[in-house]
């Protein structure tokens, strides 16, 4: 099985299909909240839905409104099962703090071409390294 | 991390629930960003729109405001960014009773916690600006970048809840841009053709942003030629954070912590790129997706106008007539200064709408744009630009100057 070690972690464990791109991320820039979907025309992944998905994205983008924004959708079931980047900012740790979402960060690869779009894949926030590892 | 006596006896609960999730909040955050300890902070600042927090959020800030008094007031002064409406003007902008009930709500569970209602991202021009060196837990990341980089001081960028914990408890973990060792350049950027309008420094920050890429980055810019004002710092900052995450920016000659290149750049630090007019033009350029078409609205907005923004605005608009909505927002503390000088009236006589306490982007900018059939949105702010695409808009960067043309003409100059 492969596997990619995180620099850092946090929330519980999740299994699921990851949804990658070598692109960013903000919850109010990128994201039509209310549909689920990826609304900023010019995003890699725009008009996909990220209900569910594991995203798998370059690094941490925009401002600060992302710290609520992660726990609002939580709250209302339509997220994403987790966050893995290879750059995270501050704002998407507070963020996962608040809502009790996964979230992985800082690999010795590019992430987002090391996972295939599609992938079957588990976050472990809680395994020592923190570890992304590819299933199937 | 290492934690005082004090701060073990918060995340016991001996402070109550509020004080105790805070502090758990900071541990949290400050293990995954390396934070060895605490730093006491002098003022919190909170981003807290409703279409941020939505309903799960406002209920989670109720249940921190139902605490008894001694438990859920904010240790350090606590102020607010902008609200998500100008109560006096929302029917105008045709948002719903529901946004208001929200905001209402919040506002309520704000003032129990001792918050001070400012509803201002330029809190560093009307309220009371950081020194150089001084600790801050603040939110909106104009004025974070500001603060760092114009004024010296130094914070992370806390969104709503860190910098709701940090009134809690006075303090924020160290890590990042509280630390000496981050806040030096690691790309250098040579500004051949230095900006004079306040668009053109919005361009010029996104520019800078897109080649930064992420928070970790501090780019140090040579070759500015004059001392920029304010409010050419504000817009550039504004973009600098909104396009490329970045909390830090130095200017030779001209910020606090780099006289000299050679004070914040090692002597291998290579030069990453050189910008000029010709770039500020082609990013111009390449915001308007629909050149020559009919604008439905014109915004200024993102950061809030300055009094002298203001000025100027009315200036433009004196014997004019729009002919589409024209917006223009500002905080609630330069409000009443423009009504007493007459520059709402100016600006009102002609057709305009000055807001205050909102910013356009915080305000449910998808659902005013379905209401008011609002697609095509004009406005001199580099950072509203990068927003808005995904709200639904087609936002198009120009000068004020063109931006006033065509809310008279409906047409952008060609």
């Amino acid at each position: 099985m492969t596997s990619f070690a995180a620099a850092a972690g946090m929330g519980a464990p999740v299994r699921g299909r990851a949804l990658v791109a070598s692109d960013g991320f903000s919850a109010r820039y990128d994201l039509d909240r209310l549909r689920g979907v990826f609304s900023r025309p010019d995003h890699a992944l725009a008009g996909q839905s990220y209900v569910g998905r594991i995203l798998v994205l370059d690094a941490a983008k925009g401002g600060v409104a992302t710290a609520w924004m992660l726990h609002e959708m939580a709250a209302r079931g339509i997220a994403p099962a987790a966050l893995v980047l290879n750059r995270v900012n501050p704002i998407m740790v507070q963020g996962a703090a608040l809502a009790g979402f996964t979230l992985l960060s800082g690999f010795d690869v590019d992430i987002t071409r090391a996972v295939p779009d599609g992938a079957e894949v588990e976050v472990d926030p809680l395994a020592d390294p923190p570890v992304l590892r590819l299933l199937g | 991390m290492r934690l005082t006596e004090e701060e073990r006896a918060l995340a016991a609960g001996a402070a109550g629930p509020a004080r105790q999730w805070a502090i758990g909040h900071q541990i949290a955050v400050g293990r995954y960003l390396g934070a060895a300890d605490f730093v006491p902070v002098s003022q919190a600042h909170i981003m807290a729109d409703t279409e941020s927090l939505g309903e799960a959020g406002v209920a989670w800030l109720e249940r921190w405001a139902a605490l008894p008094e001694t438990d859920r007031q904010v240790r350090i002064p606590t102020i607010t960014d902008p609200r998500g409406t100008d109560f006096a003007a929302a029917a105008r902008l045709r948002q719903q009773d529901w946004m208001l009930a929200l905001e209402r709500r919040a506002i309520a569970a704000f003032q129990a916690l001792g918050i001070l209602m400012t509803d201002t991202c330029i809190n560093y021009q009307t309220i009371m600006p950081a020194v150089r060196g001084e600790h801050m837990a603040y939110g909106d990341t104009g004025v974070v970048i500001y603060t760092n980089s114009v004024l010296g001081a130094r914070s992370n960028f806390e969104g709503g809840p860190s910098a709701l914990a940090a009134g809690l408890t006075g303090r924020t973990p160290r890590y990042g841009y509280h630390l000496d060792a981050h806040r030096r350049a690691s790309l250098h950027i040579a500004v051949r053709d230095t900006p004079r309008a306040l668009h053109e420094w919005g361009a010029l920050g996104a520019l800078v942003g897109r080649l930064a890429g992420d928070y970790w980055q501090v780019p140090v810019l040579s070759g500015i030629d004059r001392v920029p004002g304010s409010d050419e710092l504000k817009h550039f900052g504004a973009a600098l954070a909104s396009y490329g995450s970045v909390a830090l920016f130095h200017m030779v000659g001209i910020t606090p912590e780099a006289e000299r290149l050679s004070d914040v750049a090692d002597p291998s630090l290579p030069l990453r790129a050189t910008l000029g007019a010709e770039d500020l033009a082609t990013f111009r350029r390449g915001t308007d997706r629909g050149a020559g078409e009919a604008v439905d609205v014109v915004v200024f907005s993102a950061p809030q106008l300055s009094l002298l923004e203001l000025r100027d605005l009315a200036g433009l608009l004196d014997g004019r007539r729009t002919t589409v909505p024209l917006l223009a927002v500002t905080s609630p503390q330069v409000k009443p200064d423009a009504d007493r000088m007459g520059l709402t009236a100016r600006i009102e006589a002609a057709g305009g709408l000055l807001l205050a306490g909102m910013c356009f982007y915080q305000s449910y900018a998808r659902e005013m744009a379905e209401a008011n059939g609002w697609q095509r949105l004009a406005t001199n702010s580099a950072k509203l630009v990068n927003i808005l695409g995904g709200y639904g808009y087609r936002p198009v960067l120009a000068s004020m100057e063109a931006c006033v043309a065509a809310a008279c003409d409906g047409r952008l100059p060609s």
